[in-house]
């Protein structure tokens, strides 16, 4: 990345009615044609409510077009616009920049992800690894017949899963899991989370073959209880409650 | 970008502090656990001396009489402490003791897994590691 430029002073086209602005500091790079990563920086004015993914999108439009970043809902459900935000994993638009306490934010891309260009990265293989765990409910009587009822659960057997049912596959885990970023194979925290979901769901009939998916050298062992997964997920998931409990299942603790 | 994965790599564990004392316990533990595989190739170097005799069983024991041997040796022992007791901790969390219990998720999400049962089971082994060591250096120093 070779141009790095920053144009602090410029006033935006349409003035927001705010006293305060900070330095908003974008990590680019182009695989295509950079050889590494730099910084651009731009003075962004901000509100108290204003989010990182606004921060961002006030650049994009009065600024740089060429900024890339991916979003969709604006609402921490899509999943879509993980980055790391002043060194930590984190949804831009579910962060406010008022509660960074810094008038200086960073971005970058999330680790252990492939970038694709600035803030975007590849989601392949987190979806393959989602995918590999089976994410669905293993029944040999799939289709309901038309005189029965559907499954039914109690309130507490859906206690059981329905914390990591929630996961939105923003994939802030894995870039803040310290085995993910020295191990390209192993499997990942939201992957395994998620192993837990359908395991402990007592309408699934298929937790033999999970475990014996994940029960693998680069599976569930490489775990080493971190906790940092749980630590940044913005859905309140707890990956790594689920990735102990699923492990339990493995040592005979539990059943 | 020299890595197309865009691994955060072993760098990655040099600030520690962003994820909390867990993440501290992680990155101290794979230090100790290296550092005691370090003293234990040295220690199996240090008592193959004895095949040279008595002569050459004195020399090394000698070695391990200075100030800077005796500083190494309490690092040791606290390096042992601390992997061990941590080690305790990692295990019972591995079969899902201590980890909490799934229930619906309240905002700000305060992960369960990270709980106080596990926050002073890494403070004991932090305390208890310092404790053995100053008992060390006194075991040593005081002669």
């Amino acid at each position: 990345m070779a141009q790095v430029s920053s144009i602090a002073n410029e006033q935006t086209s349409t003035p927001l009615s705010s006293s305060t602005s900070i330095t908003l500091r974008i990590s680019r790079f182009n695989p295509e044609h950079d050889e590494s990563s730099g910084f651009m920086e731009f003075s962004v004015p901000v509100q108290k409510w204003t989010t990182v993914l606004e921060a961002i999108l006030e650049v994009k439009k009065h600024f740089d077009h060429s900024v890339a970043v991916r979003y969709s809902c604006r609402q921490a459900t899509c999943g879509s616009c993980g980055m790391i935000i002043n060194g930590k994993p984190r949804l831009a638009c579910f962060t406010k920049i008022s509660e960074l306490n810094s008038n200086v934010v960073t971005v970058e891309p999330m680790n252990n992800f492939p970038v694709i260009r600035d803030l975007a990265v590849k989601f392949e293989k987190l979806f393959d690894s989602h995918q590999k765990i089976k994410p669905f409910l293993i029944r040999d009587d799939t289709e309901l017949e038309s005189d029965e009822k559907e499954f039914l659960q109690s309130p507490e057997e859906v206690e059981q899963y329905i914390q990591f049912a929630n996961c939105i596959k923003c994939g802030l885990c894995n870039s803040a899991c310290p085995t993910m970023a020295t191990d390209s194979s192993f499997v990942g925290p939201q992957a395994l989370a998620q192993a837990y979901r359908y395991v402990a769901d007592t309408r699934d009939k298929g937790k033999d073959s999970r475990l014996k998916i994940i029960d693998d050298s680069h599976g569930i062992w490489r775990c080493h209880f971190a906790g940092s997964c749980s630590q940044v997920c913005p859905k309140g998931v707890d990956p790594a409650m689920g990735i102990q409990l699923l492990r339990g299942y493995l040592l005979g603790f539990r059943s | 970008m020299a890595n197309d994965e865009h691994k955060e790599g072993i760098k990655g564990m040099a600030n520690p502090g962003r994820y909390g004392i867990e993440r501290v316990a992680y990155w101290m533990m794979r230090l100790s656990g290296l550092g005691l595989l370090a003293y234990f190739i040295g220690h199996i170097y240090e008592t193959s001396n004895i095949l040279r005799g008595q002569v050459g069983w004195d020399e090394v024991l000698e070695l391990t009489q200075t100030t800077e041997a005796h500083i190494v040796l309490a690092i040791v022992i606290g390096m042992c402490v601390f992997h061990t007791v941590n080690g305790v901790r990692v295990m019972l969390g591995h079969g899902g003791i201590g980890v909490g219990k799934p229930a619906r998720p309240d905002y700000p999400y305060e992960p369960a897994s990270q709980n106080y049962r596990h926050k002073i089971g890494i403070y004991s082994a932090i305390l208890l590691a310092a404790i053995a060591m100053m008992y060390g250096l006194a075991v040593m120093f005081g002669e």
